[in-house]
């Protein structure tokens, strides 16, 4: 079983590309993170934010 | 449309909110007589069970995963259910969760004062506990979805992701880091040696305190700090920034616990980076939290709890500014291995987990029982006690920290080190270790009040154990996005996709760290005179392992010129290649001691141990004299051999064989080394003649624990000594 955990990469190949790809991931997270930020509607995050005040009774679809 | 009753079970959070409370008083007397051991080192004399290295685990477990962690529970189980508008999906799993950390709890107080420890930090239950844990935690994980799942709220509030990021990140984080091969019922290896072993650990470690201390009081925050001050949380839209960028920058931060190791620089660098960019996240949330209360800041003056959770914020937010800037490299050569990191953690534990917590616990309990906080006055003469507490503790720790730090790297004209006896830079700190007992003493005794409040509270109450409520069901809407429904919108009502891109985004960072950490190849570089361990040095080793020396000794030499002046020549990876697990430590209490082999005789061992004021004058680290008089059983030394081997460790069949053997004769070798010493033998003989005189039996020397511990001790870093240029210039080379 620990062939699985020990030593079964030696070395790593295309180590260069490491940093590009962390970078490009990162930054198409964050866009997309803030686009839905952004893009919410006023009147769902109140209602969001409101939540633990137990105000609503009533649930919306 | 029909209104559904339902109740909310209430006893389960009443459960773990009386455990929160237990477990938080235990912890923190550990922790106190530990500060204590500070001031008197020989304060529990003799007994093993209550020695520095062995409750140093006990107090940081106990903190981390009693305290804190029964505080998750019982926020999360009370939060969830109104957050949801259901009752717990069952309260047999809330049972089985309750009961079931409880018994882990107890098996960590008795296992951990026995001796029974892997010695990585946070991580030292053994492995019968380890599987415990991971079913308990599932437990917890089966519950909470399966309430998620019958809720009656269509979309899931901030606070309910946090929790779930926990559960999923902590179950990660658990399994991999436990990963170790069992050698006995509670003994076992780690499967990574050295450089692996200390990634996985750390990548471990701050981790823990990322999903275990963090996410889950920020979702205690974001539900509770609007409810106390009856106001929404300040920005929406900032909690979901908040919550996605943390969860995704936390976990690539790892690195910055390993600086100037054999890390890859560009993880290395890595690691500080993100380290750095969580300032963002950590003080969009801080703000986030403070900003609820915009508008009532005159109810802070009055409301106790409003007052704990202001600090609490405080206090992640100095602790989410300090960590930062403890990664990088130039400060981190300061504050690492000194008493910067206890203040740095003891800031975090006691303002943020502390309390956040005790903020929640007087907000809850007259809730929970129907009644009036007993004492207003009291819950304030806590906050300021425990404040001022906060301050003593925090304060002379800093100091403490860059005292010492500095006087390690003070150096002479002549280029020698100007304090080149270890024990000065501990002197020089006393008054600081005394500050922070009372400091500490001081935190003890508003958390002692707390509970007195609390107690006296809950009998003039009565408690309600199922809460009624009402709520409309949720009727069925299409899976897929409505009109007008924005992607995120329609995530918050679907907690299965939720958790998968949750999951998604802490396994980036966790793979972009975890796989170098396989691909570096525990055995590159290798060194061809770095040898196993002797069968006696292994049980050596074991001993070390069970004393808990890891908490006070570092083995990790760094390559600064103050380190090779005072230490030796600086840790190679190469070196590290057999060591299940890694003994690096991250503290520094005692000197290092990766180059002690061959630095002191067998005798200044055996005398240290026994006596170590009689050595070192002034010296601090208690005494052991337990592994002078115990008869060492090394009845497994074979077994253990054998697991070495699976792990990868190059001893041939006959080196297993042959290991009784080897073991007798190097430890009969360190008994004729110890005849050396005239005042040794004529106790040692005068004990001898004793028994024999009343009939009694006699353990030799060589049999002893001590002298395994010594074979140990004087092999550690002789592997690759470095020769001194006199020894070279005298070979004529």
């Amino acid at each position: 079983m620990l062939k699985y955990v020990k030593n079964h990469m030696d070395s790593i190949e295309g180590i260069a590309n490491y940093p590009m790809v962390s970078l490009l991931i990162f930054f198409i997270f964050f866009v997309l993170l803030f686009w839905w930020v952004v893009t919410a509607s006023k009147e769902h995050i109140k209602e969001m934010g409101e939540l633990p005040l137990d105000n609503d009774k009533n649930n919306k679809p | 449309m029909e209104i559904e009753q339902f109740r909310y079970d209430n006893k389960i959070v009443q459960k773990f909110l009386y455990a929160t409370m237990l477990w938080g008083v235990v912890g923190m007397l550990v922790g106190l007589l530990l500060a204590f051991m500070f001031l008197f080192p020989n304060i529990t004399d003799g007994i093993s069970w209550l020695s520095f290295g062995r409750l140093r685990p006990l107090h940081t477990n106990a903190v981390i995963f009693a305290f804190v962690g029964n505080a998750i529970f019982a926020g999360v189980y009370y939060s969830l259910q109104r957050l949801l508008k259901t009752r717990m999906f069952s309260d047999a799993l809330s049972s089985i969760n309750f009961w079931g950390w409880q018994l882990i709890i107890v098996a960590a107080a008795l296992t951990l004062p026995l001796g029974y420890t892997t010695s990585k930090e946070y991580a030292e239950l053994e492995w019968p506990i380890d599987l415990a844990i991971a079913v308990v935690w599932v437990v917890f994980g089966w519950n909470m979805i399966g309430t998620i799942l019958k809720r009656r709220q269509r979309h899931l509030y901030v606070a309910v992701w946090f929790y779930l990021a926990t559960f999923v990140t902590v179950a990660v984080l658990h399994i991999f880091n436990s990963l170790e091969l069992p050698v006995g019922a509670l003994k076992s290896y780690s499967v990574y040696a050295g450089v692996q072993d200390a990634l996985v650990q750390w990548w471990y470690g701050h981790n823990a305190v990322a999903f275990f201390l963090t996410t889950p009081f920020l979702g205690l925050m974001y539900y509770f700090v609007p409810k106390a001050a009856n106001r929404p949380v300040y920005s929406y839209r900032l909690s979901i920034v908040h919550f996605w960028s943390l969860i995704f920058i936390y976990i690539w931060a790892g690195p910055h616990h390993l600086l100037y190791s054999a890390l890859p620089d560009w993880a290395q660098n890595l690691g500080v980076v993100f380290s750095v960019m969580l300032i963002a996240p950590s003080w969009g949330g801080m703000i986030n939290g403070l900003l609820t209360l915009r508008g009532v800041w005159d109810k802070v003056r009055s409301d106790a709890t409003l007052k704990f959770m202001v600090v609490a914020i405080t206090g992640y937010g100095m602790a989410t500014f300090e960590g930062p800037m403890l990664s990088l490299k130039n400060v981190n050569a300061i504050a690492h291995f000194s008493d910067w990191i206890i203040a740095h953690v003891h800031v975090g534990a006691l303002a943020w987990n502390g309390f956040l917590t005790f903020g929640m616990i007087y907000w809850l309990v007259p809730k929970m029982f129907k009644t009036t906080l007993y004492s207003k006055g009291l819950a304030n003469f806590h906050f300021w006690i425990g404040t001022l507490g906060i301050v003593l503790y925090a304060l002379p720790m800093y100091v403490a920290g860059f005292t010492q730090a500095l006087m390690w790297k003070e150096f002479n004209p002549d280029g020698s080190l100007v304090y080149g006896n270890f024990l000065e830079t501990v002197s020089q700190i006393i008054p600081m270790y005394w500050m922070r007992a009372i400091g500490g003493s001081l935190y003890i005794l508003g958390m002692l009040i707390m509970v007195y409040n609390v107690v006296v509270t809950i009998r003039k109450g009565s408690s309600v154990e199922d809460e009624l409520a009402e709520a409309a069901p949720l009727t069925r809407v299409s899976k897929r996005r409505l009109a007008g429904e924005t992607f995120h919108n329609w995530l918050e009502r679907k907690p299965v996709q939720l958790t998968v891109l949750a999951t998604i985004a802490i396994l980036i960072g966790g793979i972009i760290q975890i796989v170098p950490t396989i691909l570096v190849k525990s055995n590159i570089p290798t060194i061809t005179s770095v040898k196993p361990y002797t069968p006696l040095e292994l049980e050596g080793r074991d001993l070390y392992i069970r004393e808990g020396c890891v908490g006070c000794h570092s083995q990790m030499i760094r390559p600064f010129r103050s380190e090779v002046e005072r230490y030796g020549e600086y840790a190679k990876a190469g070196e590290f290649v057999y060591d299940h697990p890694f003994l690096w430590g991250s503290k520094r209490t005692g000197p290092d001691l990766l180059r002690v082999g061959g630095k002191y005789s067998d005798n200044w061992h055996l005398n240290h141990m026994y006596d170590p004021q009689s050595t070192s004058a002034g010296s601090i680290m208690p005494a052991y004299q337990w592994l002078v008089r115990n008869e060492h059983d090394r009845g497994a030394v074979q077994d253990k051999m054998k697991a070495m081997v699976k792990l990868g460790v190059p001893y041939s069949e006959e080196d297993i064989a042959g290991a009784k053997e080897s073991m007798a004769e190097q430890a009969l070798q360190i008994e004729k080394n110890l005849y050396s010493d005239p005042e040794f033998v004529r106790t040692y003989e005068a004990d001898k003649k004793y028994a024999k005189e009343n009939g009694e039996d006699f353990i030799e020397m060589r049999d002893r624990e001590v002298v395994a511990l010594i074979a140990y001790l004087q092999r550690l870093g002789t592997d690759i000594k470095i020769k001194e240029p006199e020894e070279l210039l005298s070979q004529n080379r």
